[in-house]
């Protein structure tokens, strides 16, 4: 018992010491963004001037990542979900091929796509400037996030019968497409856009490349905030940065969680 | 109750084949018949093409080219599944797990854009029809195998079909839920009078549901009939076998008596050159040796309660299946007297 108590203890110590390692950081960061000077630490007095500053020069950036994040999303959902539908529904080579090279844009890395985007559409002057030459760089990046996800659902249910019993009950295909394969891979549709929304808003690698001075998203002024201001507006970027984000995470995270049953288990008819 | 009459359909399907695109024949050409009102149970082994068979007249397979689905005699082959309203009942129950129950069994009605008292209407009359009226907000995940069977039947039943489809409706069950909702089913259809099609690799559940049995083996219908011509006269040797416990023994059909070497069995009509005799346990006593025709020894004995199985080996074939209600044990390799009745034997 004793010895059990002990082992608790050391888990629970070493599970909050890995914790700590991570958080510290952000912490000490999101502190040096309301510190007015951070070399003289929190003594110098907090102040919410560099937050000021940060949404001065940089507010621009934020809205054109939540709006490129949004989009992007929007996209991946049209363009993911059917995709993904037609892969569960067709188990051939071809689409097993398909499946495969999906994860290329992951495995690639992002300074590659940004590069073959830049050679083959740079000279396009109207869309190389355009936030929505980013876009496409998003969404080649975060569509495979949402076939996986959306996939993963729809192989995992029997979609093939639950379509015919409902087309037995005189469902067409849009019906059937509206009414019971979307309500049923409702949390494989959810998961991935977390996940397209979360790594379209961070998405730095390729964003450098493929940005202009005039449409830099959120990461990218972050770097540019941290390498040519002082560290605590780039603190301060940080900051301001969890503050959009949480909120958004957490509200899909809320509505990606399973609906909880109304009524308790089953106990009649089985006599 | 159900208080509207449906009108039943008579079902023909003519030359109805299919060939898989990988050029697998899971079914050759068939005609058949299915008189309106009329419960058809497709019996046989797995890959024996029952299940197809079923698809087509669905609507969820297309025949090969020259195949022919007619509903009341006129053609609808071409129309996809939708448009054919026949209802379905899977062996996996299908039921849509984003909605509840009273959803599901409303699913038909909304797709066919009922109002919604009309809905709730009908609704209410299948749940207390398939006696679920509890269950009506419960969600699929929290039903029972016999519960969601239910909600199935009612849910296909509740657009009012011209025909039942039922596709091994009962074979996720255990076997006491089973012989429970056999009975249920049984008494839905006599009481519906709905014409059904029932597929099963069950020969218990085929005897007891189906006015014909069509009993299939390799893609192709070896013989159909009601229950008791598929038991008593079977066409041929795969029914013989599949159906019940079938019974074989070689000898010589002579002058009214086909001799075996293990004794001679008196049998007047024999066929002409018939070498083999086939008979079910039941037509077989067991006797004192002094009135037996035949005479062989226990291989094995099984203690029923109300009877004992005997497997009685008289000569080179597998042995002989027979059934006793003698109080008393039988020992491996004691030799029984065997009387077998005449109007048992079968020849094929």
């Amino acid at each position: 018992m004793k010895k059990r108590a002990v082992l608790f203890w050391a888990q629970l110590g070493f599970t909050l010491m890995v914790c700590a390692f991570l958080i510290v950081p952000v912490v000490l960061s999101m502190l040096a963004g309301v510190t007015v000077n951070y070399q003289n630490g929190l003594e110098s007095g907090l102040t919410l001037r560099w937050i000021g500053e940060v949404w001065a020069g940089y507010r621009q950036t934020i809205f054109l990542s939540i709006g490129i994040s949004l989009v992007c999303l929007a996209v991946t959902l049209v363009l993911g979900v059917p995709a993904a539908y037609v892969l569960a529904k067709r188990q051939n080579a071809m689409t097993r091929a398909i499946e495969e090279l999906l994860v290329m844009p992951v495995a690639v890395p992002g300074l590659a796509t940004a590069l073959a985007l830049i050679v083959t559409y740079g000279g396009a002057g109207g869309f190389r400037t355009s936030w929505t030459f980013i876009l496409v760089g998003h969404v080649l990046f975060t569509l495979p996030f949402m076939v996986r996800s959306v996939l993963a659902v729809l192989s995992a249910i029997d979609l093939k019968t639950l379509e015919e019993s409902a087309s037995s009950l005189g469902a067409g295909f849009g019906q059937r497409f509206f009414q019971i394969v979307l309500p049923n891979c409702r949390g494989g549709i959810l998961a991935g856009s977390l996940m397209v929304v979360t790594l379209s808003m961070g998405e730095f690698n390729m964003t450098w490349l493929l940005h202009t001075p005039l449409t830099k998203t959120l990461p990218v002024g972050l770097a540019d905030a941290y390498a040519s201001l002082r560290l605590e507006i780039g603190s301060a970027y940080t900051l301001v940065f969890f503050v959009m984000i949480v909120p958004l995470l957490l509200a899909m995270q809320a509505m990606s969680r399973p609906r909880k049953s109304k009524t308790a288990k089953a106990d009649i008819g089985e006599e | 109750m159900m208080t509207d009459p449906v009108q039943p359909l008579a079902i023909a399907l003519s030359r109805c084949g299919k060939t898989f695109a990988d050029g697998t024949r899971a079914l050759e050409p068939l005609d058949l018949e299915i008189k309106a009102g009329e419960t058809v149970v497709f019996l046989g082994p797995s890959g024996c093409g029952k299940t197809t068979t079923l698809r087509i007249i669905a609507g969820l397979e297309d025949p090969d080219a020259g195949g022919r689905v007619l509903f009341d005699g006129v053609d609808v082959t071409a129309q996809p599944i939708e448009q054919r309203n026949v209802g379905m009942v899977f062996q996996s129950y299908a039921l849509f797990p984003n909605m509840t129950v009273a959803e599901n069994i409303g699913y038909g009605l909304r797709v066919r854009r009922a109002k919604k008292p009309a809905i709730a209407a009908r609704v209410d009359e299948m749940l207390g029809m398939m006696r679920i009226e509890p269950l009506a907000d419960r969600r699929i995940d929290q039903l029972s195998g016999g519960q969601r069977q239910r909600v199935a039947l009612a849910r296909a039943l509740a657009v009012r079909p011209r025909a039942l489809l039922l596709d091994e409706p009962l074979t996720a069950l255990d076997a006491k839920l089973r012989d429970a909702l056999r009975l249920e089913i049984d008494e839905l259809l006599r009481r519906l009078g709905i014409t059904a099609i029932y597929v099963t690799h069950d020969q218990a559940e085929a005897m007891a549901l189906g006015d014909r049995i069509a009993v299939m083996d390799h893609g192709k219908m070896a013989q159909i009939g009601p229950p008791r011509e598929i038991y008593r006269r079977p066409a041929t040797r795969f029914v013989a076998d599949f159906i019940g416990t079938m019974n074989r023994i070689s000898g010589v059909a002579r002058g009214g008596v086909f001799v075996t070497d293990a004794g001679a069995v008196p049998w007047l009509e024999a066929p002409p050159g018939t070498t083999e005799a086939l008979f079910r346990p039941e037509d077989v006593t067991v006797v004192d040796e002094g009135q037996a025709h035949l005479k062989g020894s226990v291989v094995a004995a099984f203690f029923l309660g109300d009877r004992t199985r005997l497997f009685v080996k008289v000569d080179a074939n597998k042995p002989l299946v027979v059934e006793t209600d003698a109080r008393r044990d039988y020992a491996h390799g004691e030799t029984v007297g065997l009387r077998i009745d005449p109007r048992g034997l079968m020849a094929l």
